[in-house]
């Protein structure tokens, strides 16, 4: 009896620990066990190494759905569906030229999902390029760029840039008619310096608009060699850069303070109690609680406890994850409904007529119409170099945090947007009626055009208009208001106009059903 | 200049650069020298002493009986020859806009990409061109004609 004793327990023990082995496993990998009390949701954040981005504890005013509409996290879902769903498509995808369409064309026809899967990342992108745009737009009129967030509306600004980017590389893998056109015009536009040192008569020595063009096409054709190049930006560099400059952007937004929140915030939260919130500290703590560097003074958050937050577990992260999902949803029922277009193998001697860009760059493609140099390079650059100097211009403090927030507020925003509409609606009338500069005067130098073109006649009107509403209010915040709602106008008139009322030979057309058959 | 050790330093005297600090600059330094050398040489990477892309000259026979003023595009060229009783001259077909291939008919050329229209001799008659199209070199020897896309001449020459 006792000889066999000691084996039996060590058995046993064994058959005890194998039992448990689950609950063993679990422990090990969430330490702090499931979030039900205050400090294990702090714990559930801080331990985890994804989660602990945000802070333990959510303002309740970040949680308004007003404050945000979620365009941030909406924006991070499109790219995480895009990256999923594009990984998927690297299966199948050969980056050779005639073997990228025959592959997109196996993706869509005989790939089991495969058309499922390709409408998913298509939308997707389209779904990330409209909500970061929305989210700029947030941003602004909340003027949550303002002090100290100034920096964290310049990475915003790269993401935005790095998104269109994404999309426009993505647009030539196909190498069908749509895909090659439009590079061939996307790469022409990279060379159209030319347009100003040819006029200058120095191309020869100094050839900027050459260089760039020979960067991104490897030849001095639309090629083999561009193909693989808009597809290593499209599947890595690109990518990775963006989700760099995505970990800094989420990474500030709660170094600098969370949400951006008016003053009054924690009043007029207070009209409506929760049953969630309630003192942390019930006595005022003597040193700070967020002791991030052992330095000599006091923080601005000693004396204070985190009042009217919530723990971030479950309330921020419940809400994350249904913006994810409608994300999700959205992007499902459009692939359903619309297949991503494939048109004809890339013909280099024939061009699509019309040959549109992506949608979102018809506005531009508008303006390139007028001028390559201006409309491609010239506007978008002083758009980019405008739009990245608001926040340190601005350094007012009224209405921060709050829509439409600042001196003038929605009426001016409101007046902005009937100049910001009227304006380029009238030029291109204008332009479409009576020409411009070069049918008037065919021997006119190209400089002349190059600058006084209808692109840069909206651009001065609305540069003016946005100085006048500086002197009028006497405010900075005034002038970014009435320019910003301007840039918003502009782009949707100029968009709308590139992709329903242009035709063949990039002629005005009422209707698609007016263009000629041919 | 020597310094005695038991002389008190004049405060006129240059500070002596401290070893420690000496290395670490240096070392910065040279760091960042490398690491311009290197990046200096990863800008020569994307572009190759040879492009790849086909041949740009091209033989080519146009038809006998070509009419004035009509555009004779051989088969997968941006290319329009004409043939008047001066000769023959070839004009680019690809727009000096941004590239497009421009549609020769009947009183010049159309560009589908964004409205540029021209002349048939190549000047720009409307639109965002900033040039005319360029003429392409035509060579005749014997009656084979060969063009260089890759050559321009001057707007008016043509080849007997």
């Amino acid at each position: 009896m006792n000889t066999v004793e000691p084996k039996s327990k060590a058995l046993q023990e064994f058959a005890g620990n194998l039992k448990s082995l689950p609950d063993r496993f679990r422990e090990s990998a969430f330490r702090t066990g499931a979030p039900t009390t205050d400090r294990t949701r702090s714990t559930f954040v801080f331990g985890n190494v994804f989660l602990h981005l945000h802070a333990v504890r959510t303002h309740r005013w970040s949680l308004r759905w007003t404050t945000t509409l979620g365009l941030g996290i909406m924006s991070v879902s499109a790219f995480l569906i895009a990256l999923v769903t594009g990984v998927m498509l690297m299966f199948y995808y050969k980056p050779y030229p005639e073997a990228a369409y025959q592959s997109i064309k196996d993706i869509h026809f005989v790939v089991p999902t495969g058309r499922l899967i390709r409408n998913l990342h298509r939308w997707s992108a389209n779904i990330m390029v409209i909500a970061v745009i929305l989210h700029m737009a947030r941003a602004f009129y909340t003027a949550a760029y303002r002090r100290p967030r100034e920096y964290n509306w310049l990475m915003g600004m790269g993401l935005l840039v790095l998104t269109l980017g994404l999309s426009f590389t993505g647009y030539l893998l196909p190498w069908d008619q749509l895909a090659y056109w439009a590079i061939t015009i996307g790469a022409n536009i990279a060379q159209s310096p030319r347009e100003i040192t040819d006029a200058l008569g120095i191309t020869e020595y100094f050839d900027p608009g050459g260089f760039q063009r020979l960067l991104l096409l490897g030849s001095d054709q639309v090629g083999a060699e561009a193909l693989i190049r808009f597809y290593l930006l499209h599947v890595m560099i690109l990518p990775l850069v963006l989700a760099a400059l995505m970990g800094v952007h989420f990474w500030r937004i709660r170094k600098d303070g969370g949400m951006v929140r008016p003053l009054d915030a924690d009043a007029r939260l207070a009209q409506r109690r929760s049953e969630e919130t309630y003192p942390v500290f019930t006595e005022a703590p003597a040193k700070t609680y967020q002791l991030a560097a052992i330095v000599r003074g006091r923080t601005a958050q000693t004396g204070r406890g985190p009042e009217n937050t919530v723990p971030s577990m479950p309330h921020l992260f419940y809400a994350e994850l249904g913006v994810l999902m409608l994300t999700l949803l959205i992007c499902l029922a459009l692939s359903l409904v619309s297949d991503a277009p494939l048109k004809e193998l890339a013909n280099p001697s024939v061009p699509e007529n019309p040959a549109k860009a992506p949608w979102y760059f018809l506005g531009l493609q508008e303006l390139v119409s007028f001028s390559a140099f201006m409309g491609g390079i010239g506007i978008p650059m002083i758009v980019l170099v405008g739009l990245g100097l608001i926040p340190y211009l601005d350094r007012e403090t009224e209405g921060t945090g709050r829509w439409f927030g600042g001196p003038g507020g929605w009426p001016l925003v409101r007046l902005s947007m009937v100049v910001g509409l009227c304006a380029p609606t009238v030029i291109e009338a204008f332009a479409i009626r009576f020409g411009w500069l070069r049918e008037w005067f065919p021997a006119i130098p190209q400089l002349v055009v190059t600058v006084i073109n209808p692109a840069t006649l909206l651009t001065a009107i609305y540069a003016l208009y946005s100085l006048w509403c500086i002197r009028r209010y006497e405010s900075v915040r005034s002038g970014a208001l009435a320019l910003f709602t301007c840039f918003l106008c502009g782009f949707l008139v100029l968009t709308i106009i590139g992709t329903y009322f242009r035709g063949p030979n990039w002629v005005f057309y009422w209707s698609p059903a007016e263009w000629p058959k041919h | 200049m020597t310094t005695n050790a038991k002389e008190p330093r004049s405060r006129l005297d240059p500070e002596p650069v401290p070893r420690r600090d000496w290395l670490g600059l240096s070392s910065l330094w040279a760091m960042g020298g490398a690491l311009l050398f290197g990046l200096a040489g990863m800008l020569k990477l994307p572009k190759a002493a040879v492009l790849a892309s086909p041949s740009k000259k091209f033989r080519v026979a146009i038809p006998e009986n070509l009419p004035v003023g009509e555009a004779f595009v051989p088969p997968g060229r941006a290319v329009a020859v004409f043939k008047d009783t001066d000769g023959v001259y070839a004009v680019s077909t690809i727009c000096t806009h941004l590239g497009c291939v421009v549609k020769p008919n009947a009183e010049g050329f159309e560009c589908p990409c964004h409205g540029s229209k021209f002349a048939v001799n190549g000047d720009v008659k409307k639109g965002p061109a900033p040039r005319p199209l360029p003429w392409l070199k035509v060579t005749n020897n014997g009656g084979q004609l060969t063009i260089d896309e890759g050559t321009t001449v001057p707007n008016g020459t043509k080849v007997a």
